[in-house]
């Protein structure tokens, strides 16, 4: 077991009858996933590369047994999506739909904690154990299996980060994508938290951008001993402007919070090297193991 | 997207928040006799309409004594940019004598993903600067968001700011309505700044009230305006966003196109450690088709600042070949306008090279080199 998820995981696709659904549900499929069946309202009863589709979530637990749900789903019925899985029971909701509000993404995030599911996403590429499984929409070719986990707000620069990595032999042993917008289920503490206690993890990449404070809370942990392993990290947005979004809903520095300085001085006062570019993270992860 | 000032107002006064009486001036319009309509005598505060903090500050904000001087001023302030930005409309309303200014405002901690209230005693300057100088005069308040806003809790609030008396019952009321707000309008935030303290009350001196882009689905009327329009964003980052781009001007010259918000922007910054200036962010996302590819490279092309365009392509979801084949048809549509330095990685690698080597030009896998010789070929224009 990696953390989260592992080989025997059984997943259900929300909005597998979509472009994005059905595509992704047949590369996760190819990778060794155990897609179990999909759901798609009004749809039940058909087939999706050979997946069984229901109406509902609740029939499609019932039928075939699962542990998590990867969403598809439109923005405007995504958090609908989102409570129905956790209502079904389903502890872990991997949310991929972008442009989702965050009033509504905060509420099903507070939702899902008092029901102990947890929340990856939204706007983010998923979960992948290289070898194993992946919940998500990633690439597979830059992953391959080792003991350094990657976090990351960003997705093409985590494939990016991995790429460079297992050209250099370094594999991975989990990459998360936690998401882009300004409020995330997972977060990077909570992550750290739980790769503190996996055996298979012996050291992290951290990949953060500005916006937020997710970075400096890191680094506090760090500090004070609340996670032990090595880290290293590149925070994305030094060259961005205050009060501008870059791409991401959560990658603005505002109010005086989310710049990048603040949270490099952060991160390497607690002692975390912070790479000058994301391709310079190989040769760090070289000193640190 | 950001309201103005009046909008909010107006909000604000629905909402039962307590605004100076005023009216919104148009351009032409005579100010006069609109003062005598709204029965409303000097003096009066006069108050540009523009998307941007300070205002104040920057000369924005005036206060006319009497109507001979309400004319000129705001004659004045229609031709004044503030912070580069010419106003549409004027804010005429009562100047309210006031004792102390205060702050309050409502948005999303991210860390603790639930809503917060802030209050300060030390309204008036930009909270970032009280953020920074004394911490200690900022009040906090999370909200449940299961329970909401509390009247308890606002008044907890009040009395950290020394408030009593009816002033403590008119604080809790704003602060109630500012959440209601905040819930109702999608809320990034909504702010008084500054609450005015007055002799029998408090007052919202100024208002302003940010709505998540992303819930405009939920008000199509705010959604209708355009974002040009605004001040917020120029014409051609407005245009960009009618194209679905993420797309933000800077101030160099080496222009950055990328996949993905943290490709891009560690390609700025890639740009800028190797000793260039970035142009701008322009984000094709995932999966982009050539016809993508090819109406992001125009985008580029009528932004003057980018001297060279320089992509930064991270093949996964987004195949190379495709994104090769989106910049032969923008070069065989409307020419090579300006330097393309391309970095094509990832799936489908190999096709994507042999397409833009066709076409004459080349691709790099290293990005570090890409970025130089980027640089280098913008210094040389
Ligand atoms: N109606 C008014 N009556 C009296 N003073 C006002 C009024 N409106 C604004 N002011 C004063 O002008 C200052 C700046 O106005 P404000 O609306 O806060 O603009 P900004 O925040 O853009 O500077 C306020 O702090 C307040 O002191
Ligand atoms: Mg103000």
């Amino acid at each position: 077991m990696a953390i989260l998820i592992d080989r025997d995981t059984r997943v259900i696709v929300q909005g597998i009858t979509g472009k994005e659904g059905s595509f992704h549900t047949k590369l996760m499929l190819d990778y060794g996933t155990k897609v179990v069946a999909g759901v798609t309202p009004g749809k039940g009863g058909r087939e999706v590369h050979g997946v069984p589709v229901y109406d509902t979530v609740e029939e499609a637990v019932k039928n075939h047994g699962a542990d998590a749900s990867i969403v598809f789903v439109p923005a405007r019925f995504a958090p609908d999506a989102v409570y129905e899985a956790i209502d079904a029971g389903l502890k872990l909701v991997v949310v991929i739909t972008e442009h989702i509000p965050v009033h509504d993404t905060m509420r099903f995030v507070n939702y899902a904690k008092s029901k102990g599911t947890v929340i990856i996403g939204p706007n983010c590429p998923g979960i992948i154990v290289p070898g194993r499984i992946k919940i998500g929409i990633m690439p597979v070719s830059p992953f391959k299996p080792g003991n350094v986990a990657v976090i990351s707000r960003s997705g093409t620069l985590t494939y990016e980060v991995a790429a460079a990595m297992t050209r250099e032999g370094i594999g991975q042993s989990v990459a998360i994508g936690i998401g882009g917008d300004p409020i995330v289920g997972l977060d990077f503490v909570e992550a750290l938290e739980m790769l503190e206690k996996d055996p298979e993890t012996k050291a992290v990449v951290m990949i953060g951008e500005i916006g937020g404070d997710m970075e400096e809370r890191v680094a506090a942990m760090y500090r004070e001993g609340r996670f032990t392993k090595p880290i290293v990290a590149y925070i994305a947005g030094r060259t961005a402007p205050p009060g501008k979004r870059m791409g991401h809903a959560g990658a603005i520095i505002s109010m005086g919070t989310g710049a990048y300085q603040d949270k490099v001085e952060a991160l390497r006062k607690a002692g975390i090297p912070v790479a000058k570019m994301p391709y310079d993270i190989p040769k760090l992860l070289k000193e640190v193991l | 997207m950001k309201l103005y000032e009046y909008e909010s107002k107006q909000i604000f006064a629905k909402y039962g928040i307590p605004v100076p009486r005023g009216f919104v001036l148009e351009r032409g319009a005579d100010i006069k006799e609109l003062l005598k309509k709204h029965g409303i005598e000097p003096p009066v505060a006069i108050k540009s309409q523009v998307l941007v903090g300070g205002r104040g500050k920057a000369g924005g904000i005036k206060i006319a004594k009497t109507v001979e001087d309400a004319a000129r001023i705001a004659e004045e302030l229609f031709n004044k940019p503030i912070k580069g930005l010419l106003p549409k409309v004027l804010l005429v309303e009562e100047a309210v004598p006031h004792e102390a200014e205060l702050y309050a405002s409502i948005t999303m901690d991210r860390a603790r993903r639930r809503p917060v209230v802030l209050v300060s005693r030390l309204g008036g300057v930009d909270i970032e600067e009280i953020a920074k100088e004394k911490p200690e005069e900022i009040h906090r308040a999370y909200i449940d968001p299961w329970i909401g806003l509390r009247g308890y809790m606002a008044r907890g609030l009040g009395k950290k700011l020394g408030l009593s008396g009816k002033r403590l019952q008119v604080f809790e009321k704003i602060l109630l309505a500012m959440y209601q707000i905040f819930v109702d309008y999608d809320g990034d935030l909504v702010e008084i700044n500054p609450l005015a303290v007055t002799s029998d009350g408090l007052v919202a001196l100024d208002a302003k009230i940010i709505i998540d882009d992303n819930a405009l689905f939920r008000h199509p009327e705010i959604a209708k305006r355009d974002p040009a329009e605004t001040g917020e964003y120029t014409e051609l980052e407005a245009k960009a966003q009618r194209l679905g781009f993420a797309f933000v001007e800077l101030d160099g010259d080496v222009g950055i196109i990328g996949n993905g918000a943290g490709l891009t922007m560690a390609t700025m910054d890639l740009v800028y450690e190797r000793g260039g200036k970035p142009a701008n962010f322009l984000d094709i996302g995932g999966g982009a088709s050539a016809e993508r590819v090819k109406e992001a490279l125009k985008i580029l092309y009528e932004f003057p600042k980018a001297k060279v365009i320089f992509m930064n392509i991270f093949g996964g979801i987004t195949r190379c070949d495709e994104v090769a084949r989106g910049i032969v048809a923008a070069i065989k549509e409307v020419g090579q306008k300006k330097p393309i330095i391309v970095r094509l990685t990832g799936t489908n690698e190999e096709e994507g090279r042999k397409i833009l080597q066709e076409a004459g030009l080349e691709a790099f896998i290293d990005p570090v080199e890409a970025a130089d010789k980027a640089i280098q070929l913008a210094r040389e224009r």
